[in-house]
């Protein structure tokens, strides 16, 4: 598994449950199952993996010590964990967004403009995808039409502000 | 019509880079195939049974007479100098390169035109009335509503990657031109008891393998909240459409399984939780309108004595003008549909050389504007009725002057097995026989309005559930079969067609729908059209004689 951002690939902090030396470390993602019986422990972040039908409603409770949500996708053609991740954001969790599963470059800044932070790539699509072609694709398309997403401006909110401009000059 | 802005400029013209990029990532083996075919296909590459199918997208079906000029282009340069107008109002180029097409795309967005979301698991083109803006029955145009789904819709971030499909329809008037019932989402432009426009929205609709009729979701939602309310409505659906079974997986199936009202809480929930942009939506909406606004109609008397000599003194001339004018709201105009269905031709193919055709009747006789209809005709919307004698002159030198908009012969098919790698079956040829067997104008008038519409697989493209005859081809034991319906309507009363019997072979279906017709002949009542027949009678008394005759051929 290779972890990206929106500066490209780096190391992760986090490690699985159950992994050699898992337990020593600051940073441990348990699977959904044990969330309820997992406590936060002081010093230490807590992130939990999902699939992308668990709910808003299921994890809400969670949220304050979670670090991180991992949603699972398990195919790039899947797109439930774009409208789980917008959703999760919306319900007020703060923490890390991952995207775990086989996404492609082009969707990378769909995942950022839903609430996500990071990628976890399978190593077969980042040895065929190099960190060029998914930090290239960030900028494919300088403004995208949509509001009220996570990204800088968009279409709809330039000619709001043109309009506005128009309005007080 | 609708001009780009900057923004929408540059959009289009990062798109083109974007999946010239994409093409070459393919190529070096960056991106698999099976990763590829999502980007190839939410840019209308289709991979056929020849060659790739280019699919162009004709927002709510409206053309300007430059980018008609610009498709002949295209059709002569990479294609085989003819393209096909889709029943979605799009244009498909049967014969097109992998490699080139990001240039076609290049030559597409010199005239604001592209590629984005006619096909794949997305928002596709968004589909209106074809009199839209120029119908007298419309509260309103809906396709400034259609150019900011249009927009909002393009490469969205979070609905690029559905379950499946998703295709909508935006109608001003009580009258359904657009088949907005058989969409997944249908938007009726509505004013509630306080006089204010809203909009009516229905979801659910669809044709395909299980045809279903739109339900109504909203009964009135306010202007303004159009997009807050999609977005939710479409998070519902991608979060809970079923994605274990291709087939069932469209929104129709969904709304189905767990019924409107429960689905109708759903949405009604996450638009509770929505963000409020509605002043800033109409204000949009506003600068949309604005440019379809047309503003050189001439100011003329509602009665032009030109154009009734001519009716009185033109008998072919009379008998075209019962056929293809639409009522046009601004008095002198009459908007006019011109059939490219000639009796034994392909519906919805035209020729590079019409193309260049129709781009100049459209500068000299409709103010630079024309459509493209759902039902493979051309309209051209604003054409003075002092015109009107000289155009049809025109149309008729290049064989375009066919009088039989929504007559028998005006049949809409779609490509089939001639080009289509999902038909079982052809279709183009079962419209060209049927066409050929009715040719007789004569009988054509005695039949009266008539819609046959032709599917060659159960994907329904054809919308044959619709067609007050409706024909689906399939495949049985490795021959042609097909299927015929009766009772379909595409209409506000959208009904869909109940079966007649087993499927017959191909040289047998002009015969049982003379067979059908016949039994109209018999059986109607003063003044009847076909469908008012069927609907008052049932379709029994259909069936036997479809039957009676079907068992006659096996015989």
């Amino acid at each position: 598994m290779k972890l990206l951002d929106r500066n490209g690939f780096r190391t992760d902090d986090f490690s699985r449950a159950g992994a050699d030396g898992a337990a020593r470390l600051d940073a441990v993602i348990v699977p959904f199952a044990d969330l309820p019986s997992t406590a936060a422990r002081a010093g230490k972040r807590l992130g939990v993996d999902i699939p992308n039908t668990v709910t808003v409603e299921q994890l809400a409770p969670h949220f304050e010590k979670l670090a991180l949500i991992g949603i699972a996708f398990p195919a790039s053609t899947d797109g439930r964990g774009f409208s789980l991740g917008r959703r999760l954001r919306r319900a007020g969790f703060k923490g890390l967004l991952r995207a775990s599963g086989p996404l492609i470059p082009d969707q990378f800044p769909y995942a950022l403009a839903c609430g996500f932070d990071e990628i976890e790539l399978p190593d077969a699509s980042a040895a065929r995808q190099p960190e060029s072609q998914w930090l290239q694709a960030l900028g494919a398309i300088t403004l995208p039409y949509q509001r009220g997403y996570a990204r800088p401006s968009s279409i709809f909110e330039q000619r709001r502000q043109a309009r506005k401009e128009a309005a007080h000059g | 019509m609708y001009r780009y802005d900057e923004f929408d400029e540059r959009f289009v013209r990062e798109r083109v880079a974007q999946f010239r990029d994409q093409v070459n990532r393919r190529l070096s083996g960056a991106l698999t195939e099976e990763e590829f075919r999502p980007l190839r296909l939410q840019n209308g590459l289709y991979l056929q049974l020849h060659a790739y199918m280019l699919r162009i997208a004709i927002p709510y079906g409206v053309l300007s007479s430059q980018q008609l000029c610009q498709l002949a282009v295209i059709a002569d340069k990479y294609d085989r100098g003819y393209g096909h107008f889709t029943t979605r109002t799009n244009l498909q180029f049967n014969w097109p390169k992998l490699k080139d097409a990001p240039d076609i795309l290049d030559l597409l967005a010199d005239v604001q035109m592209h590629c984005i979301q006619t096909s794949g698991n997305d928002i596709r083109n968004v589909t209106a009335d074809q009199f839209a803006g120029v119908a007298g029955d419309e509260i309103e145009d809906p396709r400034p509503v259609a150019e900011l789904i249009r927009q909002w819709s393009s490469l969205h971030p979070e609905f690029s990657f559905l379950p499946r499909k998703f295709k909508i329809a935006v109608i001003a008037s009580q009258a359904d031109r657009a088949v907005m019932k058989s969409h997944d989402v249908g938007i009726r432009i509505v004013r509630n008891k306080a006089g204010e426009s809203g909009y009516e929205i229905f979801a659910g609709g669809g044709l395909g393998r299980t045809p279903m009729v739109g339900k109504r979701v909203r009964e009135f939602l306010p202007k303004g909240q159009l997009l807050a309310y999609l977005e939710a409505l479409l998070r519902v659906y991608n979060l809970e459409g079923r994605r274990d079974n291709k087939f069932k997986a469209r929104i129709k199936i969904l709304v189905h399984e767990i019924g409107i009202d429960a689905f109708r809480d759903r949405v009604e929930a996450e638009f509770a939780r929505a963000d409020a942009f509605s002043d800033d939506e109409n204000a949009e909406l506003a600068r949309i309108s604005a440019q379809f606004e047309v503003r050189n109609y001439e100011k003329l008397s509602a009665r032009s004595e030109t154009f009734e000599a001519a009716r009185k003194s033109d008998p072919a001339f009379a008998e075209w003008v019962a056929h293809s004018l639409f009522a046009h709201k601004v008095d002198g105009y009459a908007a006019v549909t011109i059939s490219l269905k000639p009796v034994g031709g392909v519906p919805g193919d035209m020729t590079s050389d019409q193309m260049r055709f129709f781009a100049d009747l459209t500068d000299r006789f409709s103010l630079g504007e024309l459509r493209v209809t759902h039902a493979q005709n051309l309209v051209l919307p604003n054409v003075k009725q002092d015109d009107l004698h000289a155009l049809w002159r025109e149309l008729g030198k290049a064989g375009l002057a066919t009088p039989n908009v929504g007559l028998v012969t005006d049949i809409i098919s779609c490509p089939g097995l001639d080009y289509c790698a999902l038909a079982t079956a052809r279709s183009i040829p079962i419209a060209q026989a049927i066409s050929n067997r009715f040719a007789d104008k004569a009988r054509q008038d005695e039949i009266g309005p008539l819609q046959i519409k032709i599917s060659g697989c159960i994907n329904a493209c054809g919308h044959h559930h619709v067609g007050h005859i409706g024909i689906l081809g399939l495949e049985k034991r490795g021959q042609e079969s097909y299927q015929i319906t009766l009772g379909g309507d595409p209409t506000e009363n959208m009904a869909i067609g109940e079966l007649l019997g087993p499927g017959l072979a191909a040289g047998d279906v002009p015969a049982a729908i003379e067979r059908i017709v016949g039994v109209y002949l018999d059986k109607r009542a003063d003044g009847e059209t076909f469908i008012e027949t069927v609907k008052r009678l049932g379709v029994s008394e259909f069936k036997a004689a479809f039957l009676a005759g079907a068992q006659n051929e096996a015989a």
